[in-house]
């Protein structure tokens, strides 16, 4: 398991690297970087401390107590990841990433970013090394995710619009890799899912196995052995593998990826590329995408800027291939019903992303007994979502 | 007439009678379907009647990675129109009766992988198409393609970018068929007021490694940077600018005609003995004001 992916960075026939000519060097460059730097104990250090002192790790895996007793089913426990500086699991890689950046002795770093989670985290990182940093978001996610477009700016980051294409996620990776190709010289793109050409599904991975390494000693200690089930959400994948890769191996640890449904599978409107995509090359790797019949990269749907992506990481592919792991989806209404849920049982207002997974743990719960357990993957908080929410139930703020 | 393993590839003719003559190819690019795909077939021939040697077939893309703002505007026109990569080759089909020119498919993989590889090597090559690009497939994805183009008589065009090392330009030279694609720039399609200062050394670097034909792209947009380039080059592709003068005239009555105007102007310096020709190499500079006039910025973004 820990030999995927393989030499030119292929989970079976997902991943690899689709990507110009121009990118092969700098993406060669970049995997003997991270080779070194995964060797060099000095950067393990400097990475370890600030995940602790700086990011807040490790995150407490918390047992939500009213949210099993409402469900009246297996024991529900979340990983809280909402805990992490700047409010999302998105930190871990980021700080990863950004050190070898400046190993790397690149003077400037770009990201793309759907919910905005990842351009804060970025733009924090950016603003500890002292470098300066450019974020490309699609021009309807800065839209619904003001708040986090703001603490960009105060952190000194650049927010480039992006108004191609479906102005979300989607676009905004292809925009950065287009700004990444013309000033490869000096820029550093930090990608921020698992997900995109070899080696980022890797070490994105790589950078959020904590999550779920921290989640299995915790487990072990809280409840003397492995969890029944873990559940994340899967937007590219980053905080599920994250989440998922320690258990791969725990055969009798059931793996749940959730998609978002969006207004229902049969709608067409939906982020669900596991569920109704094909197997298809975008954004420089090879694994499920939502397409139309021409290999046309179709537009996904979802209440959650962070999931809105019609592809998937590639490692999640092929575990879907090989059943290790299961995918399933929820609506946006349904993740309204996660979020309200967990806000009032359990006082912790989780991001719409995180909410899909709280929503099938909260399905899934009710159909086992009190002697399971179950680990979710609370990935982010919801403030930034509070006006999308209201939106959504017909609420006013303020 | 289904070509054969081991022919000389239309492309391959293309480059020795050219060679023999002392002239440079030009390599005009249209993206198909824009504005029309009726369009696109009178612009070909209108093309190979004004001096185009090799003609790039843009597929659109939802997602064009490697394109600029002018040639992801025609995409999108070409896909809202209903453009296809089975409707593009059905349309190829019916031009290889009326011209002789070259045709390579530039398409992105993701619509090759989903029309499926053999059948869109067989289909791509009983139509009449001679060569396929394939932006976002480096050599190290490139064999499944190869493996099914190549017996069907479809040349795998390569590229080579101003970051390749020379280990990767050996291998790409190597597996390369047609012609390579040496790509001016680190960046995306798109005219450049300047081409980068060595790319000179650029292309004779590449000459040291391959005796294939070597045609330089992207940024290139003005008869002058045509002219400097094909000092040392054996065919000069030239996109965004032809897909812009498409833009300005597209609902017109003049339009085939006015593109064709501009190809016939690109293919004059590349013509044997043209005295706007080789002698004035000045890259990187010189005289370049009608590519100020037109000129959009590097890199992203319009
Ligand atoms: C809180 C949160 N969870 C999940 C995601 C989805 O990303 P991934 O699937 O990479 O974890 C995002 C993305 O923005 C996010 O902000």
């Amino acid at each position: 398991m820990t030999t995927l992916p393989d030499a030119r960075g292929h989970f079976g026939r997902f991943g690899g690297r689709f990507v110009p000519e121009t990118l092969m060097a700098p993406l060669l460059e970049l995997e003997k970087a991270y080779a070194a730097a995964r060797r060099d104990r000095g950067f393990q250090q400097r990475l370890a401390s600030l995940l602790a002192d700086y990011a807040g790790r490790p995150t407490p895996l918390y047992f939500a107590a009213r949210l099993t007793e409402h469900c009246g089913g297996a024991r529900i426990w979340l990983k809280r990841e909402d805990l992490c500086h700047t409010g999302a699991h998105k930190v871990n890689n980021v700080l990863g990433q950004a050190l070898l950046a400046a190993r790397m002795k690149k003077t400037r770093i770009i990201a793309e970013t759907g919910a905005g989670q990842h351009g804060v985290a970025t733009a924090t990182a950016a603003a500890l090394l002292g470098v300066p940093c450019e974020v490309y978001m699609g021009a309807e996610d800065i839209a619904r995710q003001a708040l986090n477009v703001f603490r960009m700016r105060l952190l000194g980051a650049k927010v480039i619009p992006v108004e191609s294409g479906s102005k979300t996620l989607k676009d905004a990776v292809n925009e950065a890799l287009r700004d990444w190709v013309t000033n490869v010289h000096t820029t550093y793109y930090l990608l921020g899912s698992a997900l995109g050409p070899h080696p980022y599904p890797m070490m994105v991975r790589d950078f959020h196995t904590v999550i779920g390494k921290e989640a299995r000693t915790q487990s072990r200690r809280a409840i003397g052995r492995v969890p029944d089930v873990v559940v994340a959400c899967v937007g590219g994948g980053s905080n599920a593998i994250g989440l998922f890769h320690p258990f791969i191996e725990e055969r009798r640890t059931r793996i749940v990826g959730v998609e978002p449904g969006g207004g229902g599978l049969a709608s067409g409107k939906h982020g669900a590329s596991m569920a109704a995509g094909a197997v298809g090359v975008l954004h420089g790797s090879m694994s499920y995408l939502l397409q139309n019949d021409d290999g046309q990269v179709a537009v996904a749907h979802s209440i959650s800027a962070g999931l809105d992506y019609p592809g998937v990481g590639p490692e999640h592919a092929y575990y879907k291939d090989t059943g290790r792991f299961e995918f399933v989806s929820i609506t946006d209404e349904e993740a309204l019903e996660g979020f309200q849920a967990l806000t009032r049982l359990e006082g912790i207002m989780p991001a719409l992303e995180s909410a899909h997974a709280v929503a099938h743990a909260m399905r899934l719960a009710k159909t086992l007994p009190r002697s399971k357990v179950m680990v979710v993957g609370l990935s982010g908080r919801g403030d930034k979502d509070v006006y999308v929410v209201a939106k959504a139930l017909g609420m006013e703020i303020g | 007439m289904s070509p054969t393993a081991g022919r000389t590839s239309r492309l391959d003719e293309t480059f020795a009678r050219l060679r023999a003559r002392g002239e440079r190819a030009l390599v005009a690019y249209l993206m198909a379907g824009d504005p029309s795909l009726d369009a696109t077939r009178r612009l070909v021939v209108e093309a190979e009647r004004r001096g185009a040697d090799v003609i790039e077939l843009g597929v659109p893309f939802s997602d064009p990675l490697a394109d600029g703002p002018v040639i992801q505007r025609a995409g999108i026109r070409a896909l809202a129109g209903g453009t296809s990569l089975p409707r593009i080759l059905e349309m190829v089909a019916t031009l290889r009766a009326e011209v002789r020119v070259p045709i390579a498919l530039m398409t992105y993989y993701n619509p090759v992988l989903a029309f499926g590889l053999k059948s869109f090597a067989r289909t791509a090559a009983d139509a009449g198409a001679d060569g396929v690009l394939v932006p976002d497939l480096p050599w190290e994805e490139s064999e499944p393609l190869r493996a099914e183009a190549e017996p069907a008589g479809l040349d795998v065009i390569q590229f080579v970018a101003p970051t390749s090392t020379p280990a990767r330009v050996k291998t790409i030279a190597r597996l390369a068929r047609g012609f390579i694609y040496l790509v001016s720039l680190t960046g995306v399609t798109g005219e450049r007021r300047e081409l980068p200062k060595d790319l000179d050394a650029q292309i004779r670097t590449l000459r040291l490694l391959t005796t294939k034909p070597v045609c330089v792209g992207f940024g290139v947009s003005t008869p002058d940077q045509v002219a400097a380039v094909a000092a040392a080059a054996d065919g000069v592709a030239v996109g965004s600018a032809i897909v812009r003068k498409i833009e300005e005239y597209t609902a017109t009555p003049t339009l085939i005609e006015k593109v064709g105007d501009f190809i016939a102007t690109l293919k004059d310096p590349l013509r044997a003995g043209s005295s706007a020709g080789f002698a004035r190499a000045i890259l990187g500079g010189g005289t370049e004001e009608r590519a100020v006039r037109r000129a959009t910025t590097v890199g992203r973004g319009a």
